[in-house]
């Protein structure tokens, strides 16, 4: 854990600004202010100051520095994380990696590229392209959200199931430490000696290190997707419909299922043609060769028929493909439209279990007073309830926290997990009480002190203090055991 | 088909009371690799911690105890039309998951569906102190805590003895086919690089003996329509052949006089001039070469190719047998093993001397 700072703020900011630009040590509140939350604006913090470095050499000095004062460092990318993770804390510095935004080569025939931290997710693909290449995860915010972050969260996306995560599309990243020495964790081969310290970093949360620089993997474009829609009038057939389809063989490069109030939601904002009767909408999408897709839609098609879909349609045309994805990745401005304020949840439950969460969470939230939309991952059991409140309401944020807590400690009773992509950050730290043990959780802080000594990355995010862990499981609705496997309920 | 988690335990505790070390074994058919184990520590077997767990088709995952043999769980997987896809190397009837994952091995198919690393979700371990931990979980997605399960993979079991693991499985293909033609060493990384690169159902590529190999396996429409396309002559034995190659039971790997390394290198990377045979797998990340020398003498020419070398089998396994690591890297590893280790009873010197 970290001490009090050794430095003031005057003399922290004369010191960076020796080796930085003086324009990006930032000390003035007006111009700190957008660093003092990310995504999760619900969540904010003032930094003692901010710094955007520009060389790898001005990162090392400022972790030297600020590893020598017992400063915290909060590593931070666009910002667009959804759990706090880049919250600045009120002691330390935020080490923004904006100016890292160069896109340094891509080798067509190796089918890698070489990032530097800043450069946006879809950046990548849209450069890419050219060699009929392209990056793989592809989280909802990738507009905005960079390479870096990415890294730091572990993030996915729709294509999670076939193309897999962060951590399985990255060859090597170069990393300042804490204590400002500079490491390369992997190689240009697929495989490192020793143990997977790529793999260790990613997801880390900026709690191990400061990545600057990255090497991805790059796919080659498809020669095809076609996407099926096909709607349900029960949550129960289209849970069912989804392991149908995997049963049958097919891995769907995408596999979307959105809710009742998440499909009238997307339809009003993207008129995507959606059946608005439907208890239950999946978005298949089969990629590959003109073969392959045109075997494999048809067999989906029937596979959905048999299932009992009530109406079941085919993208026939890139346009028509596009519309129906629209509604889906709309679906979080589509329900912030109906509502002044929504809390997007990120739980993981194993996928049979889906009827059964989604009937609960209905219950909850007429418990709880709040209406709740979802849309879910449904190719690798990844559920995104939307919580409708209205922040200008006391208490009613309040409220909302308390459903999201108990949405996922069912997840972690269902045998999921409280986070899929989103990661713990300060959002979800009580959380980890659920799905860890003290003995598991010391463990975590064993491993941070391996990259950290003095506790200068991102403290308090990511893995609980225990003393908290044990507050937090002692209160009266948490009575329920730490019960790691199957779901009660069978 | 049996829990003797509580008996590891109890052997853990022991050996860490009693200041003794212990050396983890499975199926045993790992023990040529790695550093030559640690004649004085006791030994601690998993290979009677066996049998799945769970196992849920549709979910597409599979939850075992480390010591079941892979023949076991393959057996089980095909009733369903699944596999594990990363095609884990049998170096023996007694081969487990868990040393499988413990060494980091896949087979051929590795490149295009991922390695045995890559399929684990979750993983239960048993860390020096003797506590059962539980890390990652049965979904396909988990962020919660950092990623100890896939550090496990290429650790050699220095951090804990893995007790069980949670890792996705896939649909077997529904079709396959190899296609062979000759080709120079040299003009062969370009070729299969070039191949890759194309939007096919590629699934594997190698190169040994003055031939070049390509697998295409998925939707038999495509499967057939690419073969069409792309050159070479359809292999009458294809399946038999990549059996071969993921149980290093190809001639190239035959005999142990002659030492085996394992470049893991840039796929596009030229093949290091060196005075011995190779053979290129995975589009050319891993190749293998056989030939006398050092390690030293090896790790530049990796180095050169973008990755790093290991002494797989054979050679002098009292010096190192892996890439040379950093000091920056030494100090952090040194500080994980302590982590989970602190007064080192696991695989003492098995990974590097200093470990």
């Amino acid at each position: 854990m970290t001490t009090k700072p050794k430095v003031s703020k005057a003399e922290l900011a004369e010191q960076f600004r020796a080796f930085i630009d003086p324009d990006y040590v930032i000390t003035d509140d007006e111009t700190m202010k957008p660093y003092e939350c990310d995504g999760m604006s619900m969540y904010c913090e003032m930094p003692l100051l901010v710094v955007l470095p520009e060389t790898v050499e001005q990162v090392q000095r400022v972790m030297r520095i600020c590893n020598e004062n017992a400063v915290p460092v909060v590593a931070r990318g666009a910002g667009t994380g959804l759990s706090a993770g880049a919250m600045p804390n009120k002691e330390g510095v935020v080490l923004s990696l904006a100016k890292f935004n160069r896109i340094i080569d891509i080798d067509p025939l190796a089918r890698t590229a070489r990032l530097q931290p800043g450069v946006r997710n879809l950046a990548i693909s849209e450069d890419a392209a050219q060699f009929g290449l392209y990056y793989g995860p592809d989280p909802s915010s990738q507009i905005a959200c960079t390479i870096g972050g990415n890294v730091a969260e572990n993030s996915g996306g729709v294509h999670c199931l076939k193309y897999g995560l962060t951590v399985h599309n990255i060859l090597s990243v170069e990393m300042v430490t804490a204590e400002g020495d500079v490491v390369n964790v992997g190689s240009d081969g697929l495989d490192s000696c020793g143990m997977d310290l790529l793999a260790l970093m990613t997801g880390s949360e900026g709690l191990l290190g400061v990545v600057t620089e990255v090497k991805v993997k790059l796919l080659p474009k498809p020669e095809v997707a076609q996407v099926v829609m096909a709607g349900f009038d029960d949550v129960q057939k289209g849970g069912d419909a989804v392991g149908g389809i995997i049963s049958h063989g097919i891995i769907p490069g995408g596999l979307e299922m959105m809710d009742g109030h998440a499909i009238i939601a997307a339809d009003d904002f993207a008129q995507a043609g959606y059946p608005r009767d439907a208890k239950a909408l999946l978005l298949c999408e089969v990629d590959g060769t003109e073969e392959e897709v045109h075997e494999h839609i048809a067999e989906a098609e029937e596979v959905f028929r048999k299932l009992g879909a009530t109406s079941v349609r085919t993208s026939q045309s890139e346009e028509e493909r596009a519309l129906l994805w629209k509604g889906r990745k709309s679906a979080f401005p589509a329900v912030g439209r109906i509502s002044p304020d929504y809390y997007c949840m990120d739980g993981t439950i194993p996928r049979r279990h889906i009827a059964y969460v989604l009937t609960e969470m209905e219950k909850m939230s007429e418990e709880f007073g709040l209406r709740v939309a979802n849309v879910f991952h449904a190719g690798d059991g990844n559920l995104h309830p939307l919580i409708l409140f209205d922040a200008n309401v006391p208490g009613e944020f309040e409220r909302t926290e308390a459903f999201g807590s108990r949405i996922l400690e069912m997840c972690v009773e269902v045998g999921g997990c409280i986070t899929g992509e989103h990661g713990v950050g300060v959002e979800k730290i009580r959380q980890m009480a659920v799905q860890f043990n003290d003995e598991e959780l010391q463990q975590f802080h064993d491993v941070k002190a391996a990259f950290d000594p003095a506790g200068i990355l991102n403290p308090g995010k990511g893995v609980p203090a225990l003393r908290f862990c044990q507050e937090y499981r002692s209160l009266e609705h948490k009575q329920h055991t730490h019960e790691h496997t199957e779901a009660a309920h069978g | 088909m049996a829990d003797i988690s509580q008996q590891l335990k109890e052997q853990v505790l022991q050996a860490r009371d009693s200041g003794h070390k212990l050396n983890i074994v499975g199926g045993g058919t790992k023990a040529f690799m790695g550093r030559e184990a640690d004649v004085d520590a006791g030994t601690l077997n998993v290979g009677e911690h066996t049998g799945i767990v769970d196992y849920h088709p549709v979910e597409l995952v599979l939850t075992v105890r480390a010591g079941t043999p892979l023949s076991e769980i393959e057996a089980t997987l095909a009733e369903e039309g699944q596999c594990l896809h990363f095609e884990p190397p049998h170096f023996g009837a007694a081969s487990t998951i868990g040393g499988t994952l413990a060494c980091n091995l896949s087979g051929p198919g590795r490149p295009w569906a991922g390695s045995v690393r890559d399929q684990v979700l979750g993983i239960r371990l048993l860390n020096g102190k003797g506590e059962h931990l539980r890390f990652g979980g049965q979904v396909m997605k988990n962020v919660a805590g950092y990623d100890v399960s896939r550090l496990q993979a290429g650790a050699l079991g220095t951090l804990g003895v893995i007790t069980e693991i949670s890792m996705k499985v896939m649909p077997k293909p529904a079709a396959s086919l190899t296609l062979v033609q000759e080709m120079g060493m040299d003009e062969v990384i370009h070729y299969m690089n070039s191949r890759a690169a194309e939007p096919k159902p590629i699934t594997a590529a190698c190169w040994v003996d003055g031939k070049v190999y390509l697998r295409l396996a998925g939707a038999k429409s495509g499967v057939e329509a690419t073969a069409e396309k792309w050159s070479g002559e359809v292999m009458e034995q294809g399946d038999e052949f990549w059996r071969q190659v993921q149980d290093m039971q190809h001639e190239f790997f035959a005999g142990n006089d002659v030492p085996l390394w394992r470049f893991s290198v840039g796929s596009t990377a030229a093949t290091p001039k060196l005075e011995g045979t190779w053979f290129i797998d995975w589009a050319g990340s891993q190749r293998w070469f056989r030939g006398a020398g050092e390690l030293k003498d090896m790790e530049p020419a990796a180095r050169a190719a973008g990755g790093q070398v290991s002494l797989f089998r054979g050679g002098d396994r009292t010096a190192e047998v892996m890439h040379h690591q950093p000091e920056a890297l030494k100090g952090i590893q040194r500080r994980i093993k302590n982590a989970f280790d602190p007064d080192n009873i696991f695989n003492p010197g098995r990974l590097y001397s200093w470990l």
